[in-house]
């Protein structure tokens, strides 16, 4: 790896005189990326849509998390809370913290927290075509990073934009900078999002949905690509999905989440071995086996909940086979689980033994 | 980095032979101008708009005398019709046609030319905040266009340059920037609106982007093809305000030499049987606002790819 490429501090601030983030005080002893009760609101003309409910967790050096939970769950509106990219109005940041290093990004004036953008956490998008702009080249997008960001020169850029599209495995980068979005494959425009992402070389990567919009041989691909990169970078990578395969290749540790409510943490193993959540169990139940071939595929009943109006007690209990009387009138707290795990379930043990 | 290049170099053999390879740069611009060279209504209104802005600049080259010379036109030649000498004819104050026309033109084209800056400048910048910012900025922005929609543009034009004591390029201009801008700014605004909701603004903002730098770089350069296509447009149009305002004598005033005057002198002599006294002015002013009009109507067509 040349210099470029291995991270180093001093490369950061070598750009403009003085960085901006000079004068906040990141505790290197403190963990990468904690989230504390992070709520986050829309309002909407139906009432008040609660996205995510006071969900926590944390990321370290060199970890990969994975956020699970179906379409709607409030995953894709964690990541944005956390890069400080949600519309608002409608949504609100309610409540909570986003720790990086020990700094409160939520607390954050806007200005200082641009520059934590890209510098340390950055994001992967789910559909790179349309997340990158289509009337410039990849090289002038990558660059202007390194200019903006580092006040480099129009040739140190592109130098700088070349190494990346190389680092994220560009055949021919040297030619490829100067083609426009629209001339890539699904897959390398993903990975010039991955080169976009990395380029300022954060510690903290957000993977939202990375390789839903691309078909499964290269989906295979980009995920090596980054576990890859971030082993090599010691990136601490929030992957956020719905596709319980990619989770189970790269994450080492699980956040599931359902209707905005982060309902089990645990270690990847754990999870897949023995769910200590009923809607994990039910997802895991859901996944089609060629062994159960010629089957009914076992469904989690019914919708999750409209948002502005959640059901009272635990938000899962309409669709749970264990749903008892307590379910629909407390909601329940994470309960510790052995194993350093974690469950929003009343009745853990259960699920857990069946 | 061996082990990640080697890594990656193995896993992109599948998806770097991809159809798309590394073909011909067929931009958005690319594909505009390829589809522009082929039409032959964009060659015939680019060469007219070509000459018109020739003689506009460099009226000499056309005619080599202004009729506003000394000496340059006489009483005895007033209304003298075409000959094979002169096939354009004396003008109703015994100036020679041709060279009227001529040097008219810069005075109709600068007004216009001014104009589009102005409604150019003050359309994108109020459309742009107004789509960007939304909530009061558009509400405000919004309902002062809706005021100047409210206003009759010729009745208005008429009222304003009524008010100025005088009237020159300038007091045209920016009569015509008042109540020409909002147009402009809708179609910004919507642009702008349509344009902020893609997922490159978003990635932008995730990578430590400004407002005002993914205004830039990113609304600007997506946003701005509709305004390019209404300022040609505009520009023909804004030549046919200006020579109406001046016939009806709120625009230049003698002795400037404008085809507005001209039509202004002809019109009532038309039927004592000097027909070219109206004719040549109005096929001027037809000429060089069609073929403004022409060349953004084939700016449009080329520029909005869902018409092709």
């Amino acid at each position: 790896m040349s210099d470029t490429t291995t991270r180093s501090r001093t490369d950061v601030s070598s750009g403009p005189s003085k960085s901006p983030l000079s004068g906040v005080a990141f505790d290197p002893s403190a963990p990468l990326l904690e989230v504390e009760d992070l709520q986050v609101e829309f309002h909407t003309r139906d009432g008040v849509a609660k996205a995510v409910n006071g969900v926590s967790f944390s990321v370290g050096e060199g970890e990969t998390l994975g956020i699970l939970g179906e379409s709607g769950c409030g995953k894709s509106v964690t990541a944005q809370a956390i890069m400080g990219i949600l519309d608002t109005p409608p949504a609100r940041v309610a409540g909570g913290q986003v720790r990086f290093r020990g700094v409160d990004l939520l607390a954050m004036e806007e200005k200082t927290r641009r520059h934590v953008r890209a510098n340390k956490i950055a994001m992967i998008f789910q559909d790179a075509l349309s997340s990158l702009n289509p009337v410039f080249t990849v090289g002038w997008q990558l660059s202007e990073l390194f200019r903006v960001h580092q006040g480099a020169s129009r040739k140190e850029a592109k130098a700088k934009a070349v190494e990346m599209l190389e680092m994220v495995g560009i055949p021919a980068a040297k030619q490829r900078v100067d083609d426009f979005p629209h001339q890539f494959s699904g897959g390398m425009r993903q990975r010039v999002m991955i080169a976009m992402a990395l380029a300022l070389k954060p510690d903290v990567i957000i993977a939202d949905e990375p390789t839903t919009a691309l078909d499964v041989t290269v989906q295979a691909q980009v995920m090596q690509l980054l576990a890859d990169l971030q082993q090599e970078m010691k990136l601490g990578l929030i992957l956020i999905t719905h596709d319980m395969g990619v989770v189970a290749d790269v994450a080492d540790k699980i956040c599931v989440m359902y209707a905005g409510n982060a309902v089990e943490q645990a270690d990847v193993y754990q999870t897949y071995e023995n769910p200590a959540h009923p809607y994990t169990k039910a997802l895991l139940e859901s996944i089609p086996r060629v062994d159960q071939k010629g089957q009914e595929l076992t469904v989690i009943k019914g919708l999750p909940p409209v948002l502005t109006n959640q059901p009272p007690g635990c938000a899962f209990h309409p669709r749970c086979t264990f749903a008892k009387d307590k379910c629909k009138e407390e909601k329940p707290s994470l309960y510790p689980v052995p194993g350093g795990r974690s469950s929003a379930c009343h009745y853990w043990e259960e699920v857990v033994a069946k | 980095m061996s082990d990640i290049s080697a890594a990656s170099a193995a896993s992109t053999n599948v998806d770097s032979s991809g159809p798309e390879g590394s073909g011909s740069n067929r931009t958005l611009w690319g594909d505009v101008r390829y589809e522009l060279f082929r039409s032959p209504v964009f060659w015939i209104s680019s060469v007219l708009v070509f000459v018109i802005l020739l003689m506009s600049f460099f009226p000499w080259i056309f005619a080599s005398t202004s009729p506003n010379e000394a000496g340059a036109c006489e009483l005895i030649n007033a209304r003298v019709k075409p000959t094979w000498d002169k096939p354009f004819g004396y003008t109703a104050a015994g100036c020679d046609m041709w060279s009227s026309l001529v040097w008219g033109t810069g005075k109709s084209v600068n007004v216009a030319i001014l104009t589009t800056i102005g409604t150019v400048i003050l359309g994108v910048v109020s459309g742009t905040a107004a789509g960007w910012f939304g909530g009061l900025t558009d509400t405000i922005i919004s309902r002062v266009t809706d005021i100047f929609f409210g206003l009759p543009f010729l009745l208005g034009a008429i009222v304003f340059l009524a008010i100025f004591p005088t009237r020159n390029i300038w007091t045209i201009s920016l009569v015509l920037i008042l109540l020409g801008w909002t147009s402009l700014t809708r179609v910004m605004r919507g642009s702008v609106l349509a344009t902020k909701q893609k997922d490159f603004v978003d990635a932008a903002r995730a990578l430590g982007a400004s407002d005002l730098f993914i205004i830039r770089k990113h609304v600007l350069s997506n946003s701005i093809a509709p305004v390019i296509v209404l300022a040609t447009i505009g520009l023909g149009s804004y030549i046919g305000a200006e020579a109406t305002l001046t016939f009806l004598g709120v625009g230049y005033q003698r002795p400037t030499v404008s085809w507005g005057l001209l039509v202004n002198e002809g019109q009532n002599l038309v039927f004592a049987g000097f027909s070219h006294l109206l004719i040549y002015p109005c096929a001027f002013i037809v000429v060089t606002v069609l073929a403004f009009i022409l060349l953004g109507d084939v700016l449009r067509d080329a520029l909005d790819p869902r018409s092709r």
